[in-house]
């Protein structure tokens, strides 16, 4: 699988790359790399508006993408899939449409878990309008406990506006389960709008909008080997096209006069300016590079890998490692410590023989404090990972704890 | 890079000097570091105008703890004037190690703290 990743044929300071951090972001296989440099070299013109062979080249290319990735995620109709530069950028667009209607004694419901891209737009939301604002926590396997949330706020579930959550923590890898959540909170509550924060899970595993029941889905290209500034929002039609549109400008107006406007139809309207073309572009091409290869097969890849890590990693002494043990719910990330080394330090040690791990607190900063840590090391796998690299992580740690004197 | 972590500075980070707060002292700090959850405090006595005693707690990395042990010791007896003219540069290179511009907020946080001081 290496093969078809470009990056992987160069040293890097000499070194071999060994590249553990695809939760942060992926890297890019040749095909990706292609068709932008296609976009780029033999038909570069703006969308919409060109009325000449690349331009509306272009433009059939932005809208087959377009359908491709509702295809991916199944949603009903392409109309709801709006193109942003990322999950954040999605997660601040449904905070500022839900800014709009909410009423007050609409609370908000979040997790501990959460990155900080799914926690401080609620959190601002919830100070802005003086909204009740729940955090809910996570059981003692990394999993986001419901049922005791059901138990002691069940009326603060009633009254909620929104309920955004995470489908797959980027920190302990723990898979949620997003559908029976979401299940339990509707029952609770039919009319919560549910968010699921598909960062983590959409590059790694199949999701399906409507098996989910969730009525928005945020997701980014970079991590599922797209470009870098193009990302996805999923929402349903009905409540797309109730909302207020967020930019005012070109591409998203129907007409324009002196005294007001009106909006264009769904996509549109919530894609003023502008697009990344070229992101687009690429996301359709990591799409079909990721079906040609099975989504299915990638979840058993990082499955396999984890397994394999985690054996090893186990037998490291003074090695502490979070996250489910219940392997079959975990997504290829895996947190750890080891005792009297700093993150950084590991991160460093590893970064200085090519292994490039992640340290700090991932942009989880509440879930840090939640787990009594300042900081962890993070290893995250991918597709074109192997056992080679698995080695090369154990090789790693077993130097920090040599030049720590830690054996 | 390499040589980050030479003898010196993994002896600095498993004994560092001046550990610990100090009985009696005229001004303290403490500054938390975000980037790495590093959170130091710094204690420091002055008699005439200079440092008579010194002392730090905290939790940190190698780079950060190492820097605050050697730059405690080196205050030691420094008047106010002479700290306030020793500058981040100074402090990179009392260090005697390149840290890379990712570590620099590591190795610089004693020193933060320590202006904060007074
Ligand atoms: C779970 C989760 N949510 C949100 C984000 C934010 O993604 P982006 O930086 O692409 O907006 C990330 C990325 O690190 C993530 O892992």
């Amino acid at each position: 699988m290496k093969k078809d990743f470009p990056i992987f044929k160069n040293k890097i300071n000499g070194k071999k790359l060994i590249y553990l951090d695809s939760a942060a972001t992926s890297q890019k296989p040749q095909v990706v790399i292609d068709a932008i440099l296609e976009f780029y070299k033999t038909y570069n013109a703006n969308v919409k508006r060109g009325l000449y062979p690349i331009a509306e080249k272009a433009t059939e290319k932005i809208g087959k993408v377009r359908q491709e990735v509702a295809k991916f995620i199944n949603a009903i109709n392409p109309e709801e899939i709006i193109f942003v530069r990322n999950t954040t950028e999605a997660i601040n667009l449904v905070a500022y449409l839900v800014s709009h209607n909410i009423k007050r004694e609409e609370g908000i419901i979040t997790s501990t878990m959460e990155h900080h891209s799914n926690f401080v737009p609620w959190q601002q939301l919830a100070l802005k309008k003086n909204a009740d604002f729940l955090v809910l926590d996570i059981d003692e396997n990394g999993f986001l406990d419901l049922d005791s949330g059901i138990k002691n706020y069940e009326l603060r579930i009633k009254s909620a506006k929104i309920f955004a959550v995470a489908h797959v923590s980027n920190v302990l890898g723990t898979i949620n389960p997003i559908k029976d959540i979401i299940k339990k909170v509707k029952e609770i509550n039919p009319n919560i709008l549910v968010l699921v924060d598909a960062a983590q899970s959409v590059p790694h595993l199949k999701v399906d909008v409507q098996d989910l029941g969730c009525d928005f889905l945020a997701f980014s290209g970079h991590k599922m080997m797209a470009g870098t500034g193009i990302g996805v929002l999923y929402g349903k039609k009905h409540l797309l096209n109730n909302m207020q549109p967020f930019m005012f400008g070109g591409e998203m107006i129907r007409e324009v006069n002196i005294e007001n406007t009106t909006f264009a139809d769904l996509p549109h309207k919530y894609e003023a300016g502008t697009p990344d073309i070229a992101g687009i572009v690429s996301l359709g091409a990591a799409i079909e590079y990721l079906n040609s290869t099975g989504i299915e097969n990638i979840q058993k890849h990082d499955n396999r890998l984890i397994k394999y890590a985690l054996q090893k990693m186990e037998k490291i002494e003074g090695i502490n490692i979070y996250g489910p043990r219940d392997l079959d719910r975990r997504s290829g990330v895996i947190s750890f410590n080891i005792n009297g080394v700093h993150p950084h330090d590991i991160a460093q040690v590893l970064g200085n023989m090519g292994i490039c791990i992640r340290a700090g607190h991932h942009c989880a900063m509440p879930l840090h404090k939640r787990l009594g840590i300042p900081a962890s090391a993070r290893a995250s796998f991918y597709l074109y990972n192997d056992e080679e690299d698995v080695d090369y992580l154990i090789k790693g740690i077993k130097e920090v704890k040599n030049i720590f004197s830690l054996i | 890079m390499d040589n980050l972590y030479i003898e010196e500075i993994l002896e600095h980070y498993r004994e560092p000097l001046n550990f610990g707060k100090l009985d009696k002292f005229d001004t303290s700090s403490r500054q938390l570091n975000p980037f790495c959850g590093d959170d130091m405090e710094i204690f420091v006595r002055f008699k005439n105008n200079a440092v008579e005693d010194i002392g730090f707690v905290g939790k940190g990395c190698a780079i950060s703890i190492a820097s605050a042990s050697i730059l405690t010791d080196y205050v030691k007896g420094k008047t106010k004037g002479e700290l306030t003219k020793f500058s981040e540069k100074d402090m990179l290179s009392l260090l005697g190690i390149e840290v890379s511009e990712t570590r620099k907020k590591c190795a610089l946080l004693a020193l933060a703290v320590l202006k904060d001081c007074f």
